[in-house]
């Protein structure tokens, strides 16, 4: 086992045990602490696949801003009086069963695919390294964040655009729906 | 160099999470959180094609895929919020209007 797959699965559990960790707390806080856990190890797992720029916005958009969201959410609920949900009830049962069917199709599907892929980019073709340099307009872009900012502002500078339109959109759809009384705006 | 095949096992193993916590939970701040895990396997299983065919185009994607997470949060978080005030409750059971 080379030391990067034995990173890779460290960080990996660590993520299932956080994901694992939102299903079954019963405290929403807890599930929202244990969600933090699985999107650190997810920003160092960004890091071992080559894209430092995502684990930093990983880190700095889920880890900073949603979390937070979710933390004053639930303190602004205050969903300690809630009645308690029962831990299994019978629809608990059925989609675990779910669960385990669809990951044992759909999985063994997807696994046995990417083997075929995995056997063609060992052919050659693949470099890992054009992720951190590539030469944009004649311009050496040296690292992965210039790289990808790179990509950001030329060739998908079009979807940029319509997120930050959509993320405009979003922030005034969660205003009006926050407000504490509809009937005022009138 | 971890393999494709791990990252996909991995990624798919922490979408089957989110399936399973959607179904599972009934209270819809859970419900929201499991969400974020489906976006984050989406996120890398992205990232894991992104360097295995050497195109940065997974890696833009995964932006998009993040920026969509924060606006679905703020959203439903402000859905959540409203549903309490209405209903003084954020289980799911509770919400059965639509039921017919």
């Amino acid at each position: 086992m080379t030391p990067a797959l034995f990173l890779f699965w460290l960080l990996g559990v660590v993520v299932v045990i956080g994901a694992v960790g939102v299903i079954v707390m019963r405290q929403p806080v807890h599930s929202a602490l244990f969600l933090l856990l699985s999107f650190v190890a997810m920003a160092g797992l960004f890091v071992l696949a080559n894209a430092e720029f995502l684990a930093a916005v990983q880190i700095l958009v889920y880890a900073g801003g949603i979390m937070v969201l979710f933390l004053f959410t639930i303190m602004l609920v205050n969903v300690r009086r809630q009645a308690k949900e029962p831990f299994l009830h019978g629809q608990a049962v059925v989609a675990t069963l779910f669960g385990l069917a669809f990951y044992a199709v759909v999985g063994g599907l997807l696994v046995g695919e990417a083997k075929k892929l995995e056997s063609l980019g060992a052919a050659g073709a693949v470099d890992p390294a054009r992720l951190a340099a590539v030469t944009i307009a004649g311009v050496k872009v040296a690292g992965n964040s210039q790289a990808v900012g790179w990509a950001l502002y030329r060739e998908y500078f079009l979807p940029f655009e319509i997120a930050s339109v959509f993320l405009l959109v979003a922030m005034i759809g969660a205003v009006v729906l926050g407000k504490r009384t509809m009937e005022k705006v009138d | 160099m971890v393999p494709l095949t791990h990252y996909l096992a991995l990624s798919f193993l922490l979408f089957v999470l989110g399936v399973v916590g959607v179904l599972v939970r009934r209270n819809l701040l859970t419900v929201l959180m499991s969400i974020e895990l489906m976006l984050n396997a989406v996120n890398l299983n992205l990232v894991a094609f992104s360097r295995q065919l050497g195109d940065l185009g997974g890696q833009v994607f995964t932006v998009f895929v993040i920026a969509v997470a924060a606006g679905e949060a703020a959203i439903g978080l402000a859905i959540v919020i409203s549903l309490y005030r209405l209903k003084g409750s954020v289980n799911l059971d509770d919400a059965a209007e639509m039921k017919g």
